[in-house]
């Protein structure tokens, strides 16, 4: 069945998953769902101890089991170490058939490929998947689905219970004896721990892994006692440098400095730029040298932020800093400075429910005037792909695009015209992670092309001649006459992941590749 | 034109191809290896045949090693692997035929 975006869902996935096909971005809007309850334990005696001696005692004491589900958080990054640590041990007990619902997965797991093959874990999860692991499932590995979900659209399977872990594990930089976790603290900081929140209220069993052990109470708590079962110190839960680098420096990259300045010349003239804007902005170098341009010209103007949100950065924390905007809210810290800006009052803490979850009752990206996005490709639908390579093999994650993409009233797309040969505008993309309807600018660095249906932000850039403006096709027709035309990709028959919308309805599927000789 | 002895022209940059040419007595063998194959295979073989084609060069064997090059410089590293199996240093005729 073709879904909303045009793209061919077959019928036995939509039997296998119970999903619908994508039909647009409002579908689920106001339908009423009865939210999931977990089982809990009651802990009410007052010498009862949460600690247990290592990850196996915990793994028994959870009653872990054949086809379980494990669920895990990414805010370690490249530098994680919990998920590999807790799943060896998984696979030293011989179990099977476990569904590993990570919010994200990268190159810092490549280790379980073998344990994808000999169906310790037969189905994931998670927002994408960079790095081996990524392969492995492209190349029919796995013996059942991969889910990729955004971030908002994670709590929402958690919490209408269509996701039911049984184990979470919270990696937790400090954790105190009765399960009160922090992002700060200890020895390897992450900063927030917003992705776990979701785990901490729907998993059956709640499990804190910690490599620093402080006194009773870690307060203010990220993720209180009241979630935790049982906590678990080791060794080490994180390599320090690789789960926030220091600052990127600013791009020299002529071509990235373009764009930027494309993209912030689309954000001052578009009608949302006045006293008390919100914005969210990612980590590529165009990306933050343009909150850098941005940030000159709102002084100039006296204009300030009303809150930023998101994966915060140097650039965001400074503006904080430098009484530019408001509040920040934080949901992931991408670098060391957006770790230690936590101590900073005006710097919240949020969860990915609120930042993101699209079924409770509103959520921080519906309130977004700009979100400032990248992607690997981009269609003359304006629909973009940011889980699957130009090649077909699933090499990224949708993370919060599909949901700041939606919520947002002015979404842009910063992409370059071409990576290398592949040409990153192009007629149909890969594999659909967002919607066209959710994109309404895309930057290049050979122009500027608006989605045909926001006439006002069309209207307004032509006013204020700002941007070299052309059409997504005019954009598409540069590429291919400088790279040729992309022959399409072959892919086999088998279905080997699915991209959920936000929603839970199938976007579209990623088929096992078939390499080309 | 023939290839006189085994040379080499490009890098393995990124949009770059790494060109080898050798001597063979068993007519024009082609080997393409492409971070884009899946995409641009058709299209790097046909370019890279038709320079061969361009040059007269009737046997050899041709190893392209690409990664993700445009279609000009492909031509220009598959002319210079060429050239450097000839000797020729003075007067590159560039984009010709060789007379």
């Amino acid at each position: 069945m073709k879904n909303a975006v045009g793209r061919e869902i077959p019928d036995e996935i939509l039997a296998l998953t119970g999903k619908e096909p994508f039909q647009g971005n409002h579908y689920k809007d106001g339908v009423p769902f009865r939210r999931a309850a977990p089982i809990i334990r009651p802990v009410m005696s007052n010498d009862h101890s949460k600690m247990v001696k290592d990850i196996h005692e915990a793994l028994v004491k959870c009653h872990a089991h054949n086809g379980m589900t494990v669920s895990f958080h990414h805010h370690f990054r490249e530098g994680d170490l919990v998920v590999c640590m807790v799943m060896k041990e998984i696979h030293k007990m011989g179990l099977k058939n476990i569904t590993l619902a990570a919010t994200s997965l990268g190159k810092a797991h490549d280790d379980l490929v073998p344990m994808i093959e000999d169906g310790t874990i037969t189905r994931i999860e998670a927002s994408g998947v960079r790095g081996k692991i990524g392969e492995a499932i492209s190349a029919g590995k796995l013996k059942g689905l991969a889910i990729m979900r955004s971030h908002g659209g994670r709590v929402r399977s958690l919490v209408t219970g269509e996701t039911k872990v049984d184990i979470a594990f919270i990696g937790a930089p400090t954790s105190d004896d009765y399960g009160n976790l922090r992002g700060i603290g200890g020895k390897t900081n992450c900063g927030v721990l917003s992705y776990s929140y979701v785990d901490g209220d729907q998993a059956e069993y709640v499990v804190a892994i910690t490599d620093c052990l402080v006194p009773f109470p870690n307060f203010p708590a990220h993720i209180s006692m009241t979630r935790v079962d049982y906590v678990c110190v080791v060794d080490s839960i994180g390599i320090p440098e690789k789960i926030a680098t220091g600052a990127a420096k600013p791009t020299t990259d002529q071509r990235k400095l373009m764009m930027a300045e494309y993209c912030t010349q689309v954000v001052v003239n578009t009608p949302y730029f006045k006293d008390g804007f919100s914005y969210q902005t990612g980590v590529g170098g165009a990306s933050i040298a343009s909150t850098i341009s941005l940030t000159r010209i709102m002084k100039e103007r006296g204009i300030k932020m009303g809150f930023g949100v998101g994966g915060l950065t140097k650039p965001m924390c400074d503006l904080l800093d430098m009484g530019m905007v408001r509040l920040l809210l934080d949901t992931q810290a991408f670098d060391l400075d957006a770790v230690s800006n936590v101590i900073n009052p005006a710097h919240h803490r949020i969860t990915a429910g609120a930042y993101a979850n699209p079924f409770n009752k509103g959520a921080f990206v519906n309130r977004l005037d700009y979100v400032i996005l990248a992607s690997l490709e981009v269609d003359v639908h304006f629909n973009c792909n940011v889980v699957v390579g130009s090649d077909g093999v699933i090499t990224g994650a949708q993370g919060g695009h599909p949901d700041t993409a939606q919520g947002a009233k002015c979404t842009i797309v910063i992409c370059p015209l071409l990576q290398g040969r592949i040409p990153a505008i192009c007629t149909d993309v890969t594999t659909v992670t967002t919607p066209g309807e959710s994109v309404d600018v895309v930057v290049t660095d050979y122009g500027v092309a608006v989605n045909p249906n926001r006439q006002d932000l069309l209207e307004a850039l032509r006013k204020a001649d700002c941007v070299p403006l052309k059409t997504i096709e005019e954009l598409r027709d540069i590429a291919y006459s400088i790279v040729g035309k992309p022959d399409p990709l072959e892919f086999g028959d088998r279905v080997v992941g699915i991209i959920e919308a936000r929603d839970g309805t199938i976007m579209d599927v990623v088929r096992q590749i078939k390499p080309k000789e | 034109m023939i290839i006189g002895k085994s040379a080499m022209a490009g890098t393995l940059e990124s949009s770059d191809a790494q060109v080898t040419v050798e001597p063979s007595e068993n007519g024009l063998e082609l080997e393409i290896s492409s971070s884009v194959m899946n995409q641009y295979g058709r299209q790097i073989r046909a370019t890279v045949m038709q320079t061969l084609e361009r040059l007269d060069v009737q046997s050899g064997k041709v190893t392209v090693v690409d990664k993700g090059a445009l279609d000009c410089t492909l031509k220009a590293r598959v002319e210079c692997a060429v050239y450097r199996s000839n000797d020729i240093k003075d007067a590159l005729p560039w984009g010709g035929a060789i007379v």
